[in-house]
C-alpha cells in the first residue's frame, strides 16, 4: 500500500509531476540518457525556483502594495506583470496549466498541419502563462480534472495560430518577407496599432517613417527588465507609501507592522525603496524559474513541429522585429507608457464619478514589449505619426482592457496583480464572460467546437486563387 | 582564450534569447566544435564572467556595452552571419 501511497504523492505534487511531463517528452525524443536526466532536473529545478519566486513576491511586496495602494487611495490597485499572476495562478492549478500547455502544444500542431492557420508557436513563457490563465477561467466555469485540460489545451492551440495570424498582414510589411510570424500575446494590441496606422496614413503615398528621424537611444537601458521593474516600482511605492503616511497610515495596525520589525523603525521611504526593489527580486527569481521550464520545452516543441508540419511559419517572440525599427521601439514604449499613465487617470475618474472599476497601473514591462511591438507595427503601416497615435491608443488599450477583465478572473480578482498583455484580456473577457453562462461539459463542447472551426473551414471553403 | 562558454542575452531572457540560444548550438555544431557550454538568460545576468561570449542582438547593443567579448547581431535570426561572427571568435 505504501507503493500506492507514493504514487498518489507524486500526482499531487505539482514539481514532480511536471518533471516527469519532460521527462515523457524527453524519451519520446529518444534523447540521449544524460539530456534526459539534465532536462528533467532542470525542469523541476525551475519549477520549485518560480514557486519559491512566488512566495517571496507575495510576502515581500505584492500584499504590501496592495494594503498601502487600498488605504492610500481607497480603490484596489493593480500591476500588470504577468510573471506576479502567474506565480498565483501556479499555486492553485499547477498540474493543469502544465498538462495545458501539453495539450495545447498538441492542438496548434494539430491546427497548423490541418488548416490555412499554419503558425507554430515557440514563445514558450507566454504559452505557460496563458495555460495557467485558462485554466483559471475554465474552473470558474465548471470544469475540472479531464475535461479542463481537453478545453483547456485546445482553445490554447487555437490561441496559439489565431494571434499570429491577425499580425500578419503587418508583420510582412515590418519583416519584408512572410516566413516569419508574431509569437506575442499581445496581438491584438499588435493588430489595433497597425490598423491605426493604417488610418492616420490614409490615402497617402509618402509618408514620414520614424527611422527618418535622430531619436535619442539612450532610453533603451530600461530593456532591462530587472532595472526597469525595479525604478518602475520604487516609484510607484514611493507616491503610494507617501500618500498612506499623509492620511496617517502609521495609526494602521498593519501598515505600521511593515515598518516595524521588534524595536527597529524603518523609515517610510526606506521601506519604500526596499519594497520596490523587493518586487524586482521577486519577478527576477520567477523568471529564472520559468526559464529553466522552457528552456527544455521550447527546443523539444521546435523539433518536433518542424518534422510533422515542415511549412509551417514559426511564430517568435516579439523582440525580433525590434532592430527592423529602433527608433520606433523607443516611441512606442515612451508614447504607450504614456498612454498607460493617461488611462490610470481615467480609471480614477470613473471611480470618482461612482462606477467601481479597478485602478490598472502603467507596468513598465506591458509598456515596453507591447509598446514597443505597437509601436514598430504603428510605423509600419502609418510612418511617424501613425507610430505616435497607434502606441498612445495602443497604450489606453493595454490598460482599460485589464481592468474591464479583472471582475472575471475568478480566484484572481482579488489578486494586486493581473495579466498585462491585450490577447490575455481579450480571451480572459471573452471566455470569463463565457464561464458565467455557461457550465461544465457545454461549456467543453464549445471549446472542440471553436477548435474544429478552422480545420472544418480549410476543408469546406475554397482556396483562394493565387494570382 | 579560448570560449567554453556562450550566453545569448534579451531582456527578459525567455523567448528571443532561447531562440538564438538553438542557433547558435546548431552553428557550433556545424562549425565542427563541441564541448562549449550554450546558456539564454537576461541582460540583467549578463556580466563579465559569467561567459566566454556573449550573444546579443544589434537593439541591445547600448545596454551591454561593458560586456568584454561580444558578438551582435544585426539580424537574431539571420544563420549565415551568426556562423561567421562565431567562426571568427571561436577559432
Amino acid at each position: 500500500m505504501e507503493i500506492l501511497d507514493i504514487i498518489l504523492n507524486i500526482l499531487s505534487t505539482p514539481a514532480i509531476l511536471v518533471g516527469l511531463v519532460a521527462l515523457i517528452g524527453l524519451i519520446l525524443q529518444k534523447k540521449p540518457i544524460e539530456e534526459i536526466v539534465k532536462g528533467t532536473v532542470k525542469t523541476i529545478v525551475g519549477f520549485l525556483v518560480l514557486t519559491a519566486g512566488a512566495s517571496f513576491l507575495q510576502t515581500g511586496s505584492l500584499n504590501d502594495f496592495g494594503t498601502l495602494f487600498n488605504y492610500a487611495f481607497g480603490v484596489q490597485g493593480v500591476v500588470p506583470n504577468n510573471e506576479a499572476i502567474v506565480s498565483l495562478g501556479l499555486e492553485k492549478f499547477a498540474v493543469e496549466t502544465a498538462l495545458i500547455m501539453c495539450v495545447g502544444m498538441i492542438a496548434n500542431i494539430i491546427i497548423a498541419r490541418f488548416s490555412r492557420l499554419n503558425y507554430i508557436f515557440l514563445s514558450g513563457h507566454v504559452t505557460l502563462y496563458m495555460a495557467c490563465m485558462l485554466a483559471v477561467l475554465l474552473n470558474v466555469g465548471g470544469l475540472t480534472g479531464i475535461s479542463l485540460i481537453i478545453a483547456g489545451g485546445l482553445l490554447l492551440g487555437l490561441i496559439m495560430v489565431l494571434s499570429p495570424a491577425i499580425c500578419m498582414p503587418t508583420m510582412k510589411k515590418v519583416m519584408k518577407t512572410d516566413t516569419i510570424a508574431l509569437g506575442h500575446f499581445g496581438g491584438v494590441g499588435y493588430w489595433f496599432a497597425g490598423q491605426i496606422g493604417r488610418l492616420v496614413k490614409g490615402k497617402k503615398e509618402q509618408i514620414k517613417s520614424t527611422e527618418d528621424i535622430k531619436f535619442p537611444q539612450r532610453i533603451s537601458f530600461l530593456r532591462d527588465t530587472t532595472v526597469a521593474i525595479g525604478l518602475t516600482m520604487v516609484i510607484f511605492f514611493l507616491i503610494v507609501t507617501a500618500v498612506a503616511m499623509a492620511k496617517g497610515g502609521m495609526n494602521d495596525a498593519t501598515i505600521a507592522a511593515m515598518f516595524t520589525s521588534g524595536d527597529t523603525k524603518t523609515h517610510w521611504i526606506v521601506g519604500a525603496l526596499i519594497r520596490g526593489l523587493n518586487f524586482a527580486g521577486g519577478v527576477f527569481i520567477i523568471l529564472s524559474g520559468v526559464r529553466l521550464i522552457i528552456g527544455e520545452v521550447v527546443p523539444a516543441f521546435k523539433g518536433i513541429a518542424e518534422k510533422l508540419v515542415p511549412n509551417a511559419k514559426p511564430a517568435l517572440d516579439c523582440p525580433i522585429i525590434f532592430p527592423s525599427a529602433p527608433n520606433a521601439v523607443l516611441i512606442g514604449f515612451l508614447v504607450s507608457f504614456l498612454g498607460g499613465i493617461i488611462g490610470l487617470f481615467l480609471l480614477g475618474v470613473m471611480n470618482g464619478i461612482g462606477i467601481s472599476i479597478v485602478l490598472i497601473l502603467p507596468g513598465v514591462i506591458p509598456h515596453f514589449f507591447c509598446g514597443a511591438t505597437a509601436g514598430v507595427f504603428a510605423n509600419a503601416e502609418g510612418g511617424l505619426k501613425g507610430c505616435v497615435i497607434g502606441s498612445f491608443l495602443h497604450g489606453l488599450l493595454i490598460t482599460f482592457l485589464p481592468a474591464i477583465c479583472m471582475p472575471v478572473m475568478g480566484s484572481l480578482n482579488f489578486a494586486n496583480s493581473t495579466f498585462s498583455d491585450a490577447d490575455f484580456s481579450v480571451a480572459g473577457i471573452l471566455l470569463g464572460n463565457l464561464a458565467q453562462f455557461v457550465q461544465g461539459n457545454i461549456l467543453l463542447i464549445i471549446a472542440i467546437v471553436l477548435f474544429l472551426i478552422p480545420i472544418i473551414y480549410h476543408y469546406i471553403a475554397p482556396k483562394k486563387q493565387k494570382s | 582564450m579560448s570560449v567554453k562558454s556562450i550566453m545569448c542575452c534579451c531582456g527578459s531572457g525567455l523567448g528571443s534569447s532561447l531562440l538564438v540560444r538553438m542557433n547558435v548550438e546548431k552553428a557550433v555544431k556545424e562549425l565542427g566544435f563541441s564541448g562549449i557550454d550554450v546558456q539564454h538568460s537576461s541582460l540583467s545576468s549578463a556580466v563579465n564572467g559569467a561567459a566566454d561570449l556573449f550573444v546579443i542582438g544589434k537593439d541591445l547593443e547600448a545596454s551591454a556595452g561593458e560586456l568584454e567579448n561580444k558578438i551582435i547581431l544585426d539580424n537574431i535570426l539571420d544563420m549565415e552571419e551568426l556562423k561567421a561572427k562565431l567562426q571568427t571568435k571561436l577559432l
